[in-house]
């Protein structure tokens, strides 16, 4: 599997640390209850086919990924960084 | 039909003419007072468990593919009760005695083999938790024996004691623990299951659950649609997309896990050996294979295959164990989809939804828990009770934070497992 980073072109996955799913990217309000926090941290929607998650590139320039891809297939449909990414993946 | 030597010998002079199935192959019913959705192991222990301790006979187990065909025959086959946790240690101990007498219970040969399980530890932190571990099996019951250098080479002489990373400074050897030949363990609770009364659908897949009124209805299936008083959901491996036909989402993250097999050797390793610093474990099959595994991929995967980074680096944890191993040429590879959950410790519970019940997140840890998991998910289902030695496998441990079960340590977070 190789992951086109923005910066750097496409690199080996060995470059790179998954995190998971992107929902890091629509952090709850601290005051938001249990039940949000607990979907936020646990609950996850787990999809068999195209997700959005987040990877970091450690062994390259440090940058915060989103990418979206087919947990299927393992194909990429997309790799932006997360900076520039807007909503939360699930 | 009961097997016997007698059986065997009498079948081989006829020439095995006179074998019948092992299970029916029925259509489906309209209605059951139980539907378990999952034919594998966990599924078929349920079932057999249902018929066997309650006496419930109008129950079926519907499988999308084939009896064995799932993560049952994709798994490395150890069975081992050394866990540490309360609420873990209880439940892998009562499975552990499950499998002492899974044969005699189901007149099946599972090829259970005692042949003990060696976690190794390569320093005097290490040796310390793992005394540790060991005293906490021995209060729970199991067996544990801490071997100091000279203890492990007695055994296991072939590893590389002297590894300038990893010298080895002993291990924690637990007798009892061992193998099992997984299909066939699903072909004995199949068979066990369908003697008392349970109806096996094979190429029957779920496509929807029917839920009024916060009460399970019954289930859609490619076969047509089924009523059923309560449904049990037990599908490792595709748990949050069964479990979303109820619109429930679980705490669970699905990974790859890939194990090998090389070609068959003459006997030469005769434990389960674990090198939990490199990330691999061995054992040698019956058929001479050496079958051995590492860590997870480490990314979501439904693709039951893994990548190269995996490969290479379980291949260099063996040769650092045991440079021997490089004379091997390895058969195949497989993945496996793990239900991967935040502390890495599974679920046996009721759900929200009335009759509807949920068996899921075995980690990679799921086969050695195939027998208490359907005997205590059986309990659940029929008397509505948290069977003890499963009292602890919360749905709601996550979101409450009471009882989480981190046997690693590592955090109970998703990806640190």
């Amino acid at each position: 599997m190789r992951i086109r980073c923005p910066l750097c072109g496409e690199r080996d996955r060995r470059e790179f640390y998954y995190k998971g799913a992107a929902v890091a990217l629509a952090r709850p309000d601290p005051g938001a209850g249990a039940e949000v926090w607990d979907a936020y941290l646990h609950l996850r929607d787990n999809p068999c086919g195209e997700t959005r998650e987040l990877w970091y590139h450690e062994a390259g320039c440090s940058a915060w990924l989103v990418v979206t891809r087919d947990t299927g297939t393992h194909q990429m449909a997309g790799v932006e960084l997360a900076s520039a990414a807007g909503g939360a993946g699930s | 039909m009961r097997f016997s030597a007698l059986k065997i010998l009498a079948q081989g002079l006829r020439g095995n003419t006179g074998w019948a199935p092992h299970w029916r192959d029925p259509e489906p019913k309209d209605q059951y007072d139980i539907v378990i959705i999952g034919g594998g192991g966990h599924g078929l222990s349920t079932a057999y468990h249902l018929a066997r301790e309650h006496g419930l006979r109008n129950i079926a187990v519907l499988e999308k593919g084939y009896i064995g065909g799932g993560n049952v025959g994709r798994n490395t086959t150890i069975v081992r009760a050394n866990y540490f946790l309360p609420g873990n240690s209880e439940f892998y101990s009562h499975s552990l005695k499950l499998w002492e007498g899974l044969e005699q219970e189901l007149n099946y040969n599972v090829m259970m083999s005692q042949r003990g399980v060696i976690n190794l530890f390569h320093s005097d932190g290490q040796r310390d938790a793992f005394v540790r571990r060991g005293n906490a099996m021995i209060n729970q019951g199991d067996d544990a024996v801490l071997l100091d250098r000279d203890g492990v080479r007695k055994l296991v002489p072939y590893l590389d004691f002297d590894n300038g990373r990893f010298p080895i400074y002993g291990g924690l050897l637990h007798p009892r623990g061992g193998t099992a030949r997984h299909d066939a363990v699903a072909w004995g609770f199949a068979r066990g299951a369908d003697q008392r009364g349970v109806e096996i659908l094979q190429n029957c897949e779920v496509t929807g659950i029917d839920v009024e009124g916060g009460v399970v209805r019954g289930v859609q299936t490619s076969r047509g649609a089924i009523r059923a008083k309560k449904v049990a959901i037990v599908v490792a491996g595709r748990s949050s997309q069964v479990a979303a036909m109820a619109g429930m989402r679980l705490p669970v993250e699905s990974h790859v896990l890939q194990a090998f097999v090389t070609e068959g050797l003459k006997p030469v390793i005769d434990h389960v050996i674990s090198f939990g610093m490199g990330h691999f474990y061995i054992s040698q099959s019956d058929k001479g294979g050496l079958v051995f595994g590492g860590d997870i991929d480490m990314y979501a995967s439904y693709a039951a295959r893994g990548n190269l980074p995996i490969v290479e680096h379980v291949m260099q944890a063996g040769m650092t164990l045991m440079p021997m191993i490089g004379k091997a040429k390895v058969l195949r590879s497989w993945g496996g989809i793990m239900d991967m959950t935040p502390d890495g410790s599974p679920f046996i519970d009721k759900t929200d939804i009335d009759g509807l019940f949920v068996n899921c997140g075995w980690n990679y840890g799921g086969f050695k828990a195939v027998p208490a998991s359907g005997h205590c998910f059986a309990h659940l289902i029929a008397t509505g009770r948290h069977h003890g030695a499963a009292a602890k496998f919360r749905l709601d441990r996550m979101k409450t934070g009471v009882g989480i079960m981190d046997e690693e340590g590592t955090g109970a977070q998703h990806n640190l497992h």
